[in-house]
């Protein structure tokens, strides 16, 4: 695949004596959806943590946009997460002092947006992902699902060229964890993102454009084993 | 569905004669004590199978032993009979309500024959999560009856998916069990 928009290759990482990731291997192109699955402690979230530069491999190569991402500086890789990168939890992780909208306009503030600029697309973000009435309120007054489409919203807002999505139905119910898939996925098309997609739920991952699996740290892509 | 049942008793038969040469009444005893704890197998379905696989060339008389009842066949497998057990094995089934028997005795026939038992459940992983994907697009471009009707397969194929993640964490172990 040589058009691949991010990708990794031969990853190694231990945590203390724990091998999580041993040879790991991974691409994405523009505006593809592939999703990661595996067992718990298979080292799935540890591979996207080292493929959005959150974590460094122990050794391997991260290739971003044609960018060396291990080589880069943890501010350069801070910089790059903040500009290109949006990020998608299993409980949201939204800052509680905040309103839902400033939370989602926050990666645009940190971007150093003018605070009206970036509500304003903020909310337009919340309409998309329709949640708009919720804006002035904070996350502890709206629901677990309310919550994760909000965190859509703030992942989106800076029009990210990869989402990074670990686990981002795993605390909601069947027909929530479906709306917010559905809305996750339409939106990213709609700017030609990539999603990487952290789950253990087939449902979820069949929502993807393919999938690998990661087995005791090693991974297998299932488009090419089938 | 009886034409696909009468076609994997062959390639289990044939896959448990693969570990050696013997006899219809001893591959009818290592087929009912591995995967017919609640059907045995009939004696007269053992010996039409061999006869339909002896025909096919998939198996061989290793040789014949004359007592003082009806004289007793002893059946070895072929190159061919090894190659079709290892194109069965290799190809996964249509995902399928109930399907877990027929996974389960590939399975077994893998370790038992020291082939990768993971590697059918990665293929078989794979043909699920494709007919998912063709559900879940049905689904989102469906309206809400066929979303219920793609759900209700999505939910039995996230079934048969859990268990394939399942047996394969348990490999290790199910090795251990059939090797005593």
């Amino acid at each position: 695949m040589t058009d691949s928009l991010l990708s990794g290759h031969d990853l190694h990482k231990t945590y203390g004596s724990t091998p999580a990731l041993a040879g790991a291997e991974f691409t994405i192109r523009s505006g593809e959806v592939v999703a990661i699955m595996g067992p718990s402690g298979s080292g799935k979230s540890t591979l996207l943590h080292c493929l959005a530069g959150i974590v460094r491999p122990d050794s391997g190569t991260i290739r971003y946009d044609g960018r060396d991402l291990t080589a880069m500086s943890d501010g350069g890789r801070s910089a790059l997460r903040r500009s290109d990168f949006g990020f998608v939890f299993q409980f949201g992780q939204l800052v509680p002092e905040l309103t839902c909208l400033e939370n989602v306009a926050l990666p645009l503030r940190l971007n150093a947006v003018k605070r009206k600029e970036a509500e304003a697309r903020g909310l337009e973000w919340m309409e998309r992902l329709e949640v708009a009435d919720l804006a002035r309120k904070r996350p502890g007054e709206i629901s677990g699902g309310q919550g994760q489409r909000i965190a859509v919203a703030r992942a989106l807002v800076i029009r990210p060229r990869v989402v990074f999505a670990d686990e981002p139905t795993g605390a909601l119910d069947s027909l929530n964890g479906e709306r917010v898939m559905q809305l996750l996925i339409g939106a990213a098309r709609s700017t030609d993102a990539a999603i990487v997609l952290v789950t253990h739920e087939a449902r979820i991952a069949a929502y993807s454009d393919r999938e690998i699996v990661v087995r005791d740290g090693r991974s297998r892509d299932m488009a090419r084993a089938a | 569905m009886r034409i696909v049942l009468v076609m994997s008793i062959g390639h289990t038969l044939l896959g448990l004669l693969e570990s050696g040469p013997c006899h219809g009444y001893d591959l009818k005893r290592s087929f009912d004590e591995r995967f017919g704890r609640d059907r045995a197998l009939a004696y007269g379905q053992v010996y039409s199978t061999m006869s339909r696989l002896l025909k096919n060339g998939l198996v061989e008389i290793d040789g014949l032993e004359s007592g003082g009842g009806p004289e007793r066949k002893r059946y070895a497998i072929t190159d061919a009979g090894v190659t079709d057990v290892e194109q069965w094995l290799g190809r996964p089934e249509t995902p399928e309500p109930y399907l877990q028997s027929t996974l389960y005795t590939k399975v077994v026939l893998a370790l038992l024959t020291g082939r990768d038992a993971a590697d059918i459940l990665d293929t078989q992983r794979a043909e699920h999560l494709t007919m998912m994907r063709e559900l879940t697009r049905r689904k989102i471009d469906g309206d809400l009856g066929d979303r219920l009707i793609c759900d209700h397969a999505l939910f039995h194929l996230e079934a048969d998916l859990r268990w394939l993640e399942l047996t394969a964490a348990r490999l290790g172990e199910l090795t251990l069990e059939i090797r005593k």
